[in-house]
């Protein structure tokens, strides 16, 4: 743990309004375990990070990809809701999603309409937002197959679409990405990218960039070969498709491919890091997030745990698993690439969030991306050069012992290393990460980046891992529970130019939301029992919160309504692999169910139940 | 009993009988068939609803003798080793369940009785479980649906694995209270 022993102020103390329930409306204290740590002092007058121009979003009240800009901030310009009147925050719509999965996506707004995917069957709701009640203006159903159920590792998520053009693209998960007309709804085209059949799936939010639509595949526990695909925006036909194994030619890496780092050069690495043909079978999906800096051109994502878990059976690095690439926009060509978790040994996927962002470093400004990797530590990479700045643990991490700033790699402890014949306890941070892919917010107000994360520990079993195409491929009995402290989930705000945490907040369950900043200088996030909460940004102070239906595993927004005022949009409906023990019903006598989630959450379904729900905040009219 | 054997030869004797009884009453439990022989199964023996418009039909049959896995101490034990082997622990974890439901619990999807089991894994079934006809012999998928129902406890003790070759992950499978799938659940007859 990246913190000193500091002294703890209770921040949860404030008065919350809770609307009424079984016909009373009262005032309430706040509960839940929610302490802001007070660690470090303000970051006043010292020089803070910015977001590029280049890749920030317009201020027209709009929301219109997942993370709002290609920076991928999460950040709101909008300021009439602050700390001050966030209290009197209340609903002032709803709209039911039919649905009893995850709810994964961000709701997107453009045009004075709501635009929500839902989990399988993937349903797209528009909602017209210049009525009152905001009623359903369209829906579309894609139909998918349902045998693709059977091949979605951790529910059967969708993470949203992206808005451009006049339209909403969006995947479904038996592998086909669709664009629809974003006023009526109508199918313009429909594109098959993943074969169920060998366990793709696809549940990212695609983004669209340029001309193009970003779309990455699912399917890193069933030993898919990983790739990213750019579609034609107009018409969906694939314009290139790299690879995350096999062949440079594959890869598309070629003569503009400059690594920061020598472990990360060399020739066909994506053939030669793995056992023969392994990498056919070798996971490397791109499941996550990208950003886009349109001054350089260049798209940023990461690529998931190699196939199988059991390492044992993939000697090598294999490339070009759980690391990040840069690459031309329009041309797929890769740029540089930096692998965090080389021969990946616990599921660390690296598909989290970038967010590209101006740093002030040892007096200069840098061009830099930020990432809470799941590995554990807070990565500052030169998004130009891919050169690691500084890598700081942020949560609990024994599974390594940091990263080699002089060769790039990460120093595996060899005490936690998986082996056959060898069960291995308290590995931390779990499979899911010190954060799993629930997005992190950036304020260019505070300087802060908002990390919603986990503090899991797992004991790991490897055993024998067998292929057969379309089942999961996996060789590892996991069983996880909550790390040193006892809370599940932290929310973190840390300052990217200190390295270190200026507050954070513990929460009992994991925290399986994302963050969003707003100019008003709250965060908003939600947690798997329901709360939807308003935080200070500057001191993690809880200022508002209010219990929605069901546990919280979606990403907030905020816009500006057609009649002008600042509204705040989440949706509840718990799920994801941390809600999978209430929406699949799961066993929890099985402490190894759901890859060993179930050990960490059998509390959850003595606190929430599945449904899916839009929940639309707003201050009183004045 | 042995304490009132005090001859040698009775106790002999009584050694034998003993353990002549306990085989007896174990035969079924102790066999080891390696090449286990079963009657294909008619569909009309695994039906999947409670509802017989009209006129009830006959009961569902019993295959002749698929019941007799989950009797069976190898046969469960094979099933249990298949069932890492077929990957069926990918989806259903050790029992608690995952992408596909739990199976040791006491709700069933697509029935609970040994024939249903053996049915939905053949078969595969609409919201993502695989069909494994032709990829697994049908032998070894009675032996998986012979584990399948020990899981929830529904076979004799004396037949359950008591533990796994695994870290512990779940209560011994001789430990799971016997959980009868429900009349709903289970069209055929249990016993």
């Amino acid at each position: 743990m990246p913190t000193d022993s500091a002294p703890t102020a209770h921040a949860g103390t404030a008065d919350a309004w809770r609307p009424a329930k079984r016909g009373v409306r009262r005032c309430m204290r706040l509960r839940g375990a929610a302490f802001a740590l007070a660690v470090t002092g303000t970051c006043a007058a010292a020089p803070i990070a910015s977001i590029p121009p280049a890749a920030s979003a317009k201020d027209d009240g709009s929301w219109t990809l997942a993370a709002r800009d290609y920076a991928s901030t999460r950040y709101s310009p909008l300021a009439e809701i602050t700390a001050a009147n966030v209290g009197t925050l209340h609903v002032e719509s709803t709209f039911s999603l039919g649905s009893l999965r995850g709810e994964e996506a961000a709701p997107l707004v453009a045009n004075g309409t709501m635009y929500v995917v839902t989990p399988f069957p993937n349903i797209v709701y528009a909602l017209d937002l210049t009525r009152p009640g905001t009623p359903l203006k369209w829906k579309y159903e894609p139909k998918p197959d349902a045998s693709a159920q059977g091949v979605a590792c951790c529910d059967t998520v969708n993470r949203g679409g992206s808005l451009a053009n006049g339209r909403l693209y969006f995947n479904t998960l038996d592998g086909d990405t669709i664009a629809l007309d974003a006023e009526d709804g109508h199918e313009i085209w429909r594109t098959h990218l993943g074969d169920i059949r060998k366990g793709e799936s696809l549940t990212m939010a695609p983004l669209a960039v340029n001309d193009k639509v970003l779309v990455g595949n699912s399917g890193g526990e069933f030993g898919v070969r990983g790739w990213l695909v750019a579609l034609d925006a107009g018409d969906g036909h694939i314009v290139w498709k790299a690879f995350h194994t096999g062949p440079d030619a594959d890869v598309l890496i070629g003569a503009d491919f400059k690594p920061f780092y020598a472990f990360d050069r060399g020739k066909d690495l994506g053939v030669s890091s793995w056992p023969p043909d392994a990498w056919k079978i070798g996971g490397g999906s791109a499941w996550g997030w990208i950003s886009f800096d349109p001054g350089s051109n260049l798209v940023y994502y990461g690529t998931s745990n190699p196939s199988p878990w059991n390492a044992e059976v993939r000697a090598g690095d294999n490339k070009w698993t759980a690391g990040l690439f840069a690459r031309d926009a329009d041309t797929g060509a890769a740029r540089w690439f930096y692998q965090f978790s080389p021969h990946d040994l616990y599921d660390y996927d690296a598909v989290n969030e970038s967010i590209l962002l101006d740093l002030p470093v040892g007096g200069a400004t840098r061009k830099v991306l930020v990432r809470a990797e799941r590995n554990g530590y807070f990565y500052v990479i030169d998004r130009a050069s891919g050169e690691v700045l500084s890598a700081d643990a942020y949560g609990s991490v024994n599974s390594s012992q940091g990263v080699d700033l002089s060769t790039g790699r990460l120093r595996y402890a060899a005490d936690k290393k998986p082996a056959t014949g060898r069960i291995v306890r308290e590995i931390c941070p779990a499979s899911p990460g010190g954060k799993d892919w629930n997005p992190s917010a950036f304020s260019p107000r505070t300087g802060l980046v908002y990390v919603p994360h986990l503090n899991l520990c797992m004991d790991w079993q490897t055993v024998p891992a067998n292929y057969i195409a379309g089942t999961p491929y996996g060789g590892a009995i996991a069983r996880m529970y909550a790390g040193p402290g006892g809370k599940r989930g932290e929310l973190l705000a840390w300052d990217p130019v200190a390295r270190k945490p200026v507050w954070k907040i513990e929460e009992d369950l994991p925290i399986w939301s994302a963050a969003l900043a707003t100019g008003g200088d709250l965060v908003f996030y939600g947690t798997m029992d329901g709360w939807f909460k308003a935080v200070d940004a500057h001191t993690g102070e809880v200022r508002w919160q209010f219990p929605t239906g069901s546990g919280i595993v979606g990403q907030p927004v905020s816009y500006r309504g057609p009649d002008g005022r600042q509204y705040v949009a989440v949706l509840s409906g718990v799920g994801g692999w941390a809600g999978a023990i209430v929406v699949g019903h799961l066993d929890a006598r099985d402490t190894s169910a759901a890859n060993g989630m179930v050990g960490a959450t059998t509390d959850l379904p003595t606190k929430t139940e599945a449904g899916g729900m839009l929940y639309v905040f707003a201050l009183p009219c004045t | 009993m042995c304490s009132h054997c005090r001859a040698r030869d009775a106790r002999r004797a009584c050694v034998a009988a003993f353990c002549a009884t306990i085989a007896l009453a174990a035969c079924q439990r102790e066999q080891r068939d390696l090449d286990p022989h079963v009657e294909p199964l008619a569909g009309q023996a695994t039906p999947l609803s409670g509802l017989n418009p009209g006129e009830d039909r006959p009961a569902p049959i019993r295959s002749s003798n698929g019941a007799g896995f989950e009797k069976n101490a190898y046969a469960i034990s094979e099933g249990q080793r298949l069932f890492a082997w077929f990957n069926c622990s990918g989806c259903h974890g050790n029992g608690g369940g995952g992408i596909g439901p739990a199976l040791m619990d006491d709700v069933w999807r697509y029935g609970g009785s040994i024939e249903q089991i053996h049915a939905s894994i053949a078969q595969g079934r609409p919201n993502g479980m695989p069909t494994f006809r032709d990829k697994i012999p049908d032998a070894e998928i009675w032996q998986l649906a012979a584990y399948v129902r020990a899981l929830s406890g529904n076979v004799p003790k004396a037949a359950a694995p008591s533990r796994g070759e695994t870290i512990s992950v779940t209560p011994p499978l001789t430990r799971v209270p016997e959980q009868p799938p429900k009349p709903a659940d289970s069209v055929s007859p249990e016993r």
